[in-house]
């Protein structure tokens, strides 16, 4: 394709995408430099129903008087990203300089909102990903060998998680974990223990957030690799079948190389679904034992009454990168077939 | 279809014709457009503001949402602002007064005055902000049968004693988890820490300034006070928010808990209960703490805000309407949804615990702009201590520390 032709054909795309996700991005890049003004406060005297009491109030003519000469605040610089809710740079520093073991380092460390959700989100994004990319595998050879008439109910059937709205589907699990639910009771019986609970403890709440994780997103790798075996050529299989191979070999030696592009851009989406792990979380009601970088975004934007911005801008773009050098092995690994089979 | 709008146009053309008919409704033909709270008091005050006052206005709508506290200040930003109205609370105001979108109601207040309780106003530095119309608190929730059968006598009137009454009930092998209280990590926990820190008479901030004083022997005190209740409350005690409570509550499997007094009148009612469990339900004031006097509760009151950015002509239609519905009559029909501020209001057996608890001198929560960021703190931080991971504290540092790294970034501290 020449090259002004292809700037008209990427044209319409090229733009929607510096508008609706380069600016929004630059933007939200901005606003996490700034911080509020300084609040301009008055004590004074409040009184209800209940009686009078000091307090204090904002004076929102002070305030807006300052936010009319600077509209987005104070400069902050990278403030809010070295900040002890973010990188806690200084908190890292005297964590290293007071502890005495590693052990006690890291548990000081984890106790940073953000490297426990990091912690957390990391753990996820590991644990889930490959077994949801192993299980989608095998699901879709196991219904490909399936015979034609139960292939479209077996289709069907492996879809159905992902039909189900992620807070619709973590409630119902939600439910069934519970002390009086389905699956909790039986636990509790099983074990012989009225007392246990899912929710209460820390690894079984991590446990049930990635059970669920892969559950609702075996789905996708599933009808992805699906499709991929349908382009699998009748030839080189039966090459491999008269050359001897068995099943299992005709499946890591010729299957597997095949669906590699596919296998290659499953991981890329997962990775990036996993890292913004947040729905289960908030339907779990699980924010005591398991925090991701997406639910701080969400708790910074909604807690507190008043939003904090800049920590919200700051965790995004935080998250951003992460996603980027998490991502980036594979995007390596796809950037070389291509230039590899362009030559 | 057919019969719904008869009925509608029957009770319409009922309305009119009594006392809704006499009401006061200001200007005349303006936009009334009401964001609130989605609870049976807020739909009967809205209610019956539309029915006096709907055929006066050209516009009349009310928008009931549990979101109401994350959407009220983006929708009132804009000029004019998307609600004329807010109907909301304590800490709710305080967040609207931050950015300015209340407007102070004096001149309105003093042209109706004679349909407003001078008790009800919300004054701040001389500046009526809001008129109250309910009020609304934590308080104890007590199953008489099982203290009776476990030997507990009377009614816990302390936290001390809910512990001794909850450890019988235990010993008796009635109930291995006796205690029901709202512990969810974020916005509720935190509240229970508020209430049992202001029992113990402990101030949030040092007074005048943003700084926060909660590291200190109450706030210690407060925390040893809730891992000892958390010891008997169901295991799954970090995800329970009121409705846990309530269901835990009408099931039986609770005896004594801590919880909303707009809970009372729903476990009281004949629904989703036995009658074993509501005729032996008593309510009574929020326990005291640690030899303190005041019951360990935060007050709370429910009132009318008009938001600033909108014209004053709709601003007073707006006043007008909601104030004509503070009536005797709306309480009377409504009596058992609330408790009620206003003349005409019978306090019923679910109403005991909130008037007890006010009687008590239990405090009002703080209307200080930067709560919200304390509480938000807390929320986050005290959930690491309950779950037996650090020491009381360490989670209260934890919590001074949160709140100065977004009380800096929000400008209340440098």
């Amino acid at each position: 394709m020449k090259h002004r032709t292809f700037f008209w054909f990427i044209l319409p795309t090229l733009s929607a995408m510096i508008l609706f996700i380069a600016l929004p991005i630059v933007s939200v890049f901005i606003q996490s430099l700034f911080v509020e003004h300084e609040q301009v406060l008055l004590v004074s005297e409040s009184c209800g129903p209940f009686g009078c009491t000091p307090t204090t109030t904002v004076d929102t003519e002070a305030t807006a008087k300052l936010q009319e000469e600077q509209p987005l605040g104070r400069f902050n610089g990278l403030g809010t990203y070295i900040n002890r809710s973010h990188l806690a740079f200084a908190e890292i520093g005297e964590a290293w300089a007071n502890s005495d073991s590693f052990g006690d380092f890291w548990a000081q460390v984890y106790n940073l909102p953000f490297y426990s959700a990091l912690t957390f989100t990391l753990a996820y994004t590991f644990i889930v990903t490959p077994l949801v990319l192993a299980l989608g595998l095998a699901i879709a050879v196991g219904v490909n060998n399936l015979p034609r008439a139960l292939k479209g109910v077996a289709i069907f059937i492996s879809l159905l998680p992902f039909l189900v709205t992620p807070l619709v589907g973590s409630l119902i699990l939600f439910w069934m974990v519970d002390g009086d639910g389905v699956i909790g009771a039986t636990i509790q019986r099983v074990f012989n223990d009225p007392s246990l609970s899912l929710k209460a403890s820390t690894a079984l709440t991590w446990t049930m957030l990635m059970v669920y994780g892969v559950w609702h997103t075996l789905p996708f790798s599933f009808i992805t690799f699906y499709a991929g075996l349908q382009t699998v050529p009748d030839d080189t299989m039966e090459a491999a079948q008269i050359d001897g191979a068995t099943k299992w070999q005709r499946l890591i030696h010729v299957i597997v190389p095949h669906l590699m592009p596919l296998v290659s851009f499953v991981t890329l989406m997962l990775i990036m679904d996993n890292f913004r792990v947040f729905e289960p979380i908030v339907s779990f009601k699980a924010e005591a034992h398991a925090q991701s970088l997406s639910w701080i975004i969400y708790n910074d934007l909604r807690e507190s009454g008043n939003p904090l911005y800049a920590s919200a801008g700051a965790t995004s773009l935080i998250t951003i990168i992460l996603a980027v050098i998490l991502m980036s092995p594979v995007l390596v690994r796809t950037w070389r077939d291509f230039t590899r089979k362009s030559h | 279809m057919f019969l719904r709008k008869i009925a509608t146009a029957t009770a319409f053309v009922g309305l009119m014709g009594s006392a809704a008919y006499a009401a006061d409704c200001g200007p005349e033909g303006q936009s009334i457009r009401i964001l609130a709270s989605d609870f049976p008091a807020i739909h009967a005050v809205a209610g019956a503001a539309e029915a006096n006052c709907g055929g006066a206005a050209a516009e009349f709508s009310t928008n009931h949402t549990t979101e109401a506290r994350s959407i009220m200040n983006a929708a009132l930003t804009p000029n004019p602002s998307e609600y004329t109205s807010v109907i909301l609370a304590n800490s709710t105001l305080t967040q609207l007064m931050n950015d300015g979108l209340v407007r102070p109601l004096n001149d309105l207040v003093e042209k109706y005055k004679d349909s407003i309780p001078p008790n009800l106003l919300i004054t701040i530095d001389g500046n009526v902000m809001a008129v109250a119309f309910m009020a609304n608190s934590q308080h104890l929730f007590s199953r008489k049968d099982i203290l009776e059968q476990a030997g507990f006598e009377g009614i816990p009137a302390t936290y001390e004693e809910v512990l001794e009454a909850a450890e019988k009930i235990r010993a008796a092998g009635i109930m291995e988890h006796p205690i029901a209280m709202n512990l969810q990590t974020g916005w509720n926990l935190a509240e229970v820490f508020n209430m049992i820190y202001l029992g113990h008479g402990g101030e949030f901030f040092v007074p005048g300034s943003a700084e926060p004083s909660i590291n200190n022997e109450k706030g210690v005190a407060a925390l040893e006070v809730m891992k000892a209740l958390a010891e008997y409350a169901h295991p799954d005690h970090l995800t329970h928010a009121s409705n846990e409570t309530q269901g835990l509550w009408e099931s039986g499997q609770a005896a004594l808990a801590v919880m909303w007094g707009s809970r009372g009148a729903p476990i009281l009612d004949d629904e989703g209960s036995t009658e074993e469990v509501t005729s032996n339900t008593v309510l009574s004031a929020a326990p005291t703490v640690g030899g303190g006097s005041i019951p360990s509760a935060t007050l709370w009151w429910d009132g009318i805000t008009i938001a600033s950015n909108v014209s004053d002509e709709e601003a007073e239609a707006t006043f007008a309407a909601l104030i004509s519905a503070l009536t005797p009559e709306m309480v009377a029909a409504n009596n058992d949804d609330a408790v009620w501020l206003l003349e005409g209001f019978q306090p019923g057996p679910a109403a005991a615990g909130v008037a007890e608890t006010v009687k008590g001198g239990a405090k009002p929560y703080p209307m200080i702009p930067q709560i919200g960021l304390l509480h938000a703190a807390l929320g986050a931080e005290l959930a690491d201590f309950l779950k037996g991971d650090e020491s009381a504290e360490q989670a209260l540092a934890d919590v001074e520390a949160a709140y100065r790294t977004s009380a800096k970034e929000a400008g209340f501290l440098k």
